[in-house]
């Protein structure tokens, strides 16, 4: 590579801005959520070390309630998303049909409506039908607005797959959808992780439907309860507990991001064809 | 174990491309036969019709009795060698090869055991537990062939498989390719550009051109019998050389020399008196005058100028250049020349490049005026507006494929025995 030692330094400072950019509102919040209500306002990065809002937050059951219903519902809506999207993408990248392009547009449509324009009607529907305020009244619309960007993502990379591995497969006795199953899918592995990971980071910060849909802890996720947050007592600016909460809610996604971010390995399908 | 039978085989695209053309061709059980021709003949497509990976328009295959049109490809009971071997990455070697059995939920002892007899078969036994990317070339077109083999399917079907190894492994590979066919006595398909694979692996050879069968035949047949120029010269190595003749009575006038044909051509010629022909001289039909004893009766001798002399020890290749002020339009020779470098023709006002082939014990010097000598018995004479061979008995196809029928050779000719010709001849 031969980097001059110019270029290191560059590079270096480049990194390090973005670096502090990214991580000192992270930081800020982690640092507010460790205080005592009295010190919140001193404007201090440190200053004392309580775990007293996170006593607040876990004891509070709104809280816990909320955590449950947003791992529930983005898993679920993950999981939905992502095996209807790598059906379609598999059939959208592999198969001509007519209406193919119409399938793909329609799909590009759906994500491009702003989620604020259709919500209101969204909550008289789902009022109409009776699924307001339950964990289907919000996976349906994750799973809709991400099945698009899901679609995509999988289809790039199930066109990088070689079409003999598949074809491989059919002439070894596989059937359509076992060729799919045990050669195509742990090869776009990566691009299934990738989408997956973008689907449930969708679901898991979504503020607009979640506040809108629901109205009690049955459905609340985690940001929609954020807002309701009142701390220890009605008298106490709520701060604190915000930041702790914050902090728990960003976990999660950390943990997830971490766990995929092993599976998505470049290069998984060298050595199937010559390189 | 089965045979194969394309009757009326064609392929053609919603846009009207026909990519392969009334394929009519029999393949016998445990026959090796070889789908020769230039990229874009038709030669993998109709392979991949027998496979089932492509559809068929019209015409009718069977594998052993039965009308296949219509089966997936799993249910035709064929194995596929890829031209880029296809290996799944994420198995290991061991689960590539037993990916069809499992598939066919044998018990998998049952699949260790074959996995591993193949395994033995293809030198492959210590690879068994590592993964496609951690393999050479070689080694991962022997687990490619060997993924066919467990299968023990009716047919194999290999599509230019040799295609991405170097020259050596190549011609390594050739030879093992060939044992393994003849061990296990599988009826195979096998696809190839590469005339010298087509000539040294085949029981029978189908040369292939625009989506036609061009000629079918032993290797020799072809070399010794092309039925059409095209054939004529995708055959053989170095190409045939070309040039321009016309028949005046017994003797045909090319542009190095006056031949007096053999009685047997000239009856054949009978009504090409006069006009204007092409002839096809492989380079070992010339010699050096000086060398030729009994035979130099057969032909005639003519004077030649040796501009390069390329010596390989067992052979001499002597190039001198031919002119002529004969006018010649072939488009068969145009496309060869453009396929595979061959089928130069020389041109009114222009130089032909003649290649031959003699004896390393000849005296000739670059430089030098020599004598050589061409044997009038082995000239091809062909008609340039169709391409056909004029020479020889059969009445093959013309090369140009406009309304010709599969009169004239049968596709049910049983191979013959290994014949083969001297590699690189």
């Amino acid at each position: 590579m031969g980097h001059t030692s110019r270029e290191r330094t560059l590079w270096s400072i480049g990194i390090l801005v973005v670096l502090l950019y990214a991580l000192i509102p992270v930081a800020w919040i982690t640092s507010l959520s460790f205080k005592s209500p009295e010190e919140v306002g001193d404007r201090k990065f440190f200053s004392g070390f309580s775990t007293e809002n996170y006593d607040v937050v876990f004891s509070d059951d709104t809280f816990l309630a909320a955590l449950i219903n947003s791992i529930g519902i983005a898993g679920i809506a993950t999981l939905i998303s992502i095996v209807l999207a790598a059906m379609a993408a598999y059939a959208t990248s592999r198969l001509d049909f007519t209406g193919k392009a119409l399938i793909l547009s329609g799909a590009l449509a759906v994500a491009m409506f702003p989620p604020i324009s259709i919500v209101g009607s969204l909550f008289d529907m789902w009022r109409a039908i009776g699924i307001y305020d339950t964990w289907p009244g919000l996976i349906i619309p994750y799973m809709t607005f991400t099945l698009p960007l899901a679609i995509y993502t999988l289809s790039a990379f199930f066109r990088e797959i070689p079409w003999e591995l598949e074809q491989a497969a059919q002439v070894d006795g596989a059937t359509p959808f076992q060729a799919f199953r045990k050669i195509i899918v742990p090869l776009a592995a990566p691009g299934v992780f990738t989408a997956a990971i973008l689907v449930f980071i969708f679901a898991w910060n979504d503020f607009i439907f979640a506040n809108t849909l629901t109205s009690t802890d049955n459905a609340r996720t985690v940001p929609a309860a954020l807002a309701f947050f009142t701390g220890a007592s009605q008298f106490e600016q709520p701060i604190g507990a915000i930041a702790a909460a914050s902090v728990v809610v960003t976990i999660p996604i950390i943990i997830m991001v971490l766990i995929f971010q092993r599976r998505i390995v470049a290069g998984l399908t060298a050595g199937a064809v010559k390189g | 174990m089965a045979q194969i039978t394309m009757e009326g085989l064609t392929k053609r695209y919603p846009d009207g491309y026909e990519a392969v053309r009334d394929m009519d061709l029999a393949i016998e059980d445990g026959e090796f036969v070889i789908l020769v021709g230039p990229s874009g003949c038709g030669k993998s497509t109709a392979l991949r019709m027998i496979a089932g990976l492509e559809d068929i328009t019209e015409g009718e295959l069977r594998i052993g009795d039965e009308v296949v049109n219509d089966r997936a490809p799993k249910d035709r009971d064929i194995a596929m060698v890829f031209q880029n071997y296809a290996l799944y990455p994420h198995m290991s070697v061991r689960e590539n090869m037993g990916f069809a059995l499992k598939l066919r939920k044998l018990d998998q002892d049952e699949i260790n055991r074959k996995v591993e007899e193949a395994a033995r078969i293809l030198d492959l036994e210590q690879h068994l537990d590592r993964k496609p990317s951690q393999l050479s070339g070689g080694q991962r077109q022997r687990v490619a062939m060997g993924r066919a083999i467990v299968r023990d399917p009716a047919a194999f079907l290999m599509d230019e498989p040799l295609s991405n190894l170097d020259a050596k492994l190549r011609v390594q590979m050739r030879t093992e390719v060939s044992r393994i066919q003849q061990r296990l006595g599988t009826t195979t398909v096998y696809v190839t550009h590469d005339q010298t694979e087509a000539m040294t692996l085949g029981d029978r050879v189908a040369v292939m051109r625009s989506g036609m069968l061009q000629q079918v035949g032993s290797p020799m047949e072809l070399y010794n019998d092309p039925v059409n120029l095209f054939v004529a010269g995708f055959i053989g190595s170095p190409a045939m050389n070309f040039m321009p003749a016309t028949v005046h009575g017994d003797s045909v006038t090319l542009p190095i020399a006056d031949v007096r044909l053999p009685q047997g051509m000239r009856e054949k010629l009978g009504r090409a008196e006069g006009k204007q022909l092409l002839a096809g001289i492989r380079p070992e039909d010339f010699e050096d005058a000086a060398l030729t004893g009994d035979a130099r009766d057969r032909g005639s001798t003519f004077p030649a100028k040796i501009e390069v002399l390329e010596s390989l020890g067992s052979e001499l290749y002597a190039h001198f250049t031919v002119t002529t002020d004969q006018q010649i339009e072939s488009q068969e020779l145009r496309e060869l020349a453009e396929d595979v470098g061959g089928g130069e023709v020389p041109m009114a006002g222009e130089e032909g490049h003649i290649v031959a082939r003699l004896d390393p014990q000849s005296g000739v010097r670059v430089g030098q005026e020599s004598e050589l000598w061409v044997d009038a018995a082995r000239i091809h004479l062909f008609d340039p507006g169709d391409g056909r061979n004029l020479t020889i008995d059969a009445t093959g196809p013309a090369a140009t494929g406009r309304g010709q029928g599969p009169e004239g050779r049968d596709p049910a000719v049983p191979p013959r025995e290994d014949e083969r010709p001297a590699e690189g001849a």
